[in-house]
């Protein structure tokens, strides 16, 4: 692959995720309208530039609320619960999965297994189930996905930190009396750093599909928070009077989660050449 | 390594019916007075507990839950009134129809590209067949699953939106897999019906995974081309034809079914979602509807089933890899 194109993917990947960022901490000043405010003389007006009574860029819904302001706050959910995930569930699975990588025998035995249970739950299904039991909002919803998604950056370190453990610079900072938990946070996580970053670009793009997922399942956040995917389950209602409802925030997904693939493609190309070779 | 692998199987699964018993103790409150609602009398509530011998120690309620799990006995609905099991091996059938009809789309749709785009490396067909894989795994099912109905179903007017099959066809059910009995019973009308009805939930679950091995055949094939034994098959003359089909594919191959065993898994709980989209009766849309209705037994017993089932496919993918594999053995 030609080296400018390695760029290409991370800037136009980068920018969307940018684009994503702002919408989400500049929501007010960048939404044209109250995303709650419900003007039922305006429902289910169609897209238009048109001013006279209002401007609706991508139309209303069936309450009279402006799709582009709700799509616009709904970024900020796919935002703090992709991040969120993504780095409780790194800094969690990476702790643990190098102490067993570290440490290994009884140790690594132990996290293998629980590593292994959680893993023959299919990913959504897990995420699902939590939900089904513990309630809609956004904090179950970032724990159930961070239970659901510790384990792939568990089984990356711990297999890394496997080789790391016996180069020749952890046996030096073991040797100059290091101690166990130093050398993992100073020398052997460090290292592991190019491939966590890869997984988590990737599981970025893996959990804001999920959680749209959930909330279009009516498993997400409360109702009454605007989210991509609880609006594409109210939109299906309409979605023959009014295709609008359901076109628009889905596209909002498909392009966050593309922009983000895209910057995952590429610092997987840049940082992880092993890992590029295979796809 | 085959015994080691098959006795590893028995914590993994006590740990996975743990995490599902647990699962009933997450929720907020007594499940009893969540699922009875605040009109029951104390007395119903009691009964309840301890019919579902929830006044039991927690020790001796997860015993009695495995002890159960073990011969299949999850409870009764409360919603239908029927063993949790009944249902689930009711609605099996079409979730299974589904997830076949979808790694058979996946398969037809991925092999050529993801191996040609490898054949023609760094070309325009590799290019683009990559930026095809990307865009399907970027799409959420779920809306591309919408946009089928709409345009397809609604605008063309030209698939049917719900269901297995039209009303009022009637299919002599032998497997319960509808295309297959059909066919079996010379049933045109039933087939032309179930295969109309399967098109578009097969392509909405199909999608993601057809973009996954698009790019896993590409590497695979990627793989298996640098390899010295396929410069030794070109240097002794081999026709191109033959470098591919006999020493290239052959060696691929065995990566890419193993991957498409594993995703065949993934793709019964993917099915959650499809079959919601388009009322699939299958058991996906079977769990969503006990948790819409608090049925907590069912809920328990739809997703162990998943689970269980998800857990016992990948062994067996990763067995019949190991006998088909000899390295692997080694």
């Amino acid at each position: 692959m030609m080296r400018w194109q390695r760029y290409v993917k991370i800037i136009v990947g980068g920018a969307i995720l940018l684009t994503l960022v702002i919408c989400g901490l500049a929501a007010p000043v960048l939404a044209p309208h109250d995303p709650e405010q419900q003007t039922l003389a305006n429902r289910l007006r169609p897209p238009s530039l048109a001013t006279t009574s209002g401007r609706y860029i991508l139309g209303t819904d069936n309450l009279g609320r402006d799709l582009l302001s709700r799509i616009i706050y709904g970024s900020r959910i796919s935002l703090l619960v992709g991040a969120a995930t993504v780095i409780v569930a790194g800094l969690f699975g990476c702790i643990v999965g190098a102490i067993a990588g570290y440490f290994g025998e009884m140790v690594d035995e132990i996290i293998n297994k629980t590593a292994e249970i959680f893993l023959a739950f299919p990913f959504l299904l897990l995420a699902i189930a939590i939900m089904a039991f513990l309630g809609q909002g956004v904090l179950n919803l970032i724990l159930a996905l961070v239970l659901s998604r510790w384990v792939q950056y568990c089984r990356v370190v711990r297999g890394e930190v496997l080789s790391l453990r016996e180069r020749e610079f952890v046996q030096a900072a073991r040797a100059l009396g290091g101690r166990d938990m130093y050398i993992i946070a100073r020398h052997v996580l460090p290292n592991t750093l190019p491939s966590v970053m890869v997984i988590a670009t990737f599981a970025m793009a893996i959990v804001i599909i999920a959680e749209a997922s959930l909330s279009f399942l009516g498993l997400g956040v409360p109702p009454h928070v605007p989210t991509w995917g609880s609006m594409l389950s109210e939109g299906r209602t309409y979605m023959y009077r009014a295709p609008w409802l359901t076109i628009f925030p889905g596209m909002a997904i498909f392009i966050t989660v593309l922009g983000i693939n895209l910057l995952g493609d590429g610092l997987r190309d840049i940082l992880d050449p092993k890992l590029s070779r295979q796809g | 390594m085959l015994r080691r692998r098959i006795i590893g199987a028995i914590p993994v699964l006590l740990g996975v019916s743990f995490i599902v018993f647990f699962l009933m103790h997450l929720a907020p409150g007594d499940p009893v007075n969540l699922l009875l609602g605040d009109a029951a009398t104390q007395e119903e509530v009691e009964r309840t507990r301890r019919e579902w011998g929830l006044d039991q120690p927690l020790v001796i309620q997860y015993w009695e839950f495995i002890r159960r799990a073990a011969v299949g006995d999850f409870g009764v609905s409360l919603r239908y009134g029927a063993p949790v099991s009944t249902l689930v091996f009711e609605r099996l059938p079409a979730t299974l129809e589904l997830a076949f009809a979808s790694l058979l789309i996946a398969t037809i749709i991925s092999l050529p590209i993801g191996v040609y785009s490898a054949i023609r490396h760094n070309s325009l067909w590799d290019h683009s067949g990559m930026t095809l894989a990307l865009i399907g795994v970027s799409l959420p099912n779920f809306w591309l699953g919408i946009m089928l109905i709409f345009f397809l179903g609604g605008q063309l007017n030209l698939l049917p939106v719900a269901g297995r099959i039209e009303y009022g066809i009637d299919i002599h059910p032998i497997t319960h897999l509808y295309l297959l009995d059909s066919l079996l019973t010379g049933n045109l009308a039933g087939l032309w019906s179930a295969v109309q009805h399967l098109l578009m939930p097969a392509v909405t679950l199909g999608t993601s995974l057809a973009a996954i091995v698009t790019r896993i055949a590409r590497s695979s094939v990627l793989e298996v081309i640098r390899q010295d034994y396929i410069t030794t098959a070109r240097a002794k003359g081999l026709s191109e034809q033959a470098v591919i089909w006999k020493h290239t594919l052959r060696n691929a191959m065995l990566t890419i079914i193993t991957i498409l065993g594993l995703q065949l898994g993934a793709l019964l709980s993917g099915s959650v979602i499809t079959e919601t989209v388009f009322s699939w009766p299958g058991v996906g849309s079977l769990l969503i509807q006990a948790i819409s209705t608090r049925d907590y037994k069912l809920v328990q017993g739809v997703i162990f089933f998943f689970a269980v089932m998800y857990f016992v496919i990948n062994l067996l993918v990763d067995l019949l890899y190991m006998w088909a594999d000899p390295r692997i053995r080694l």
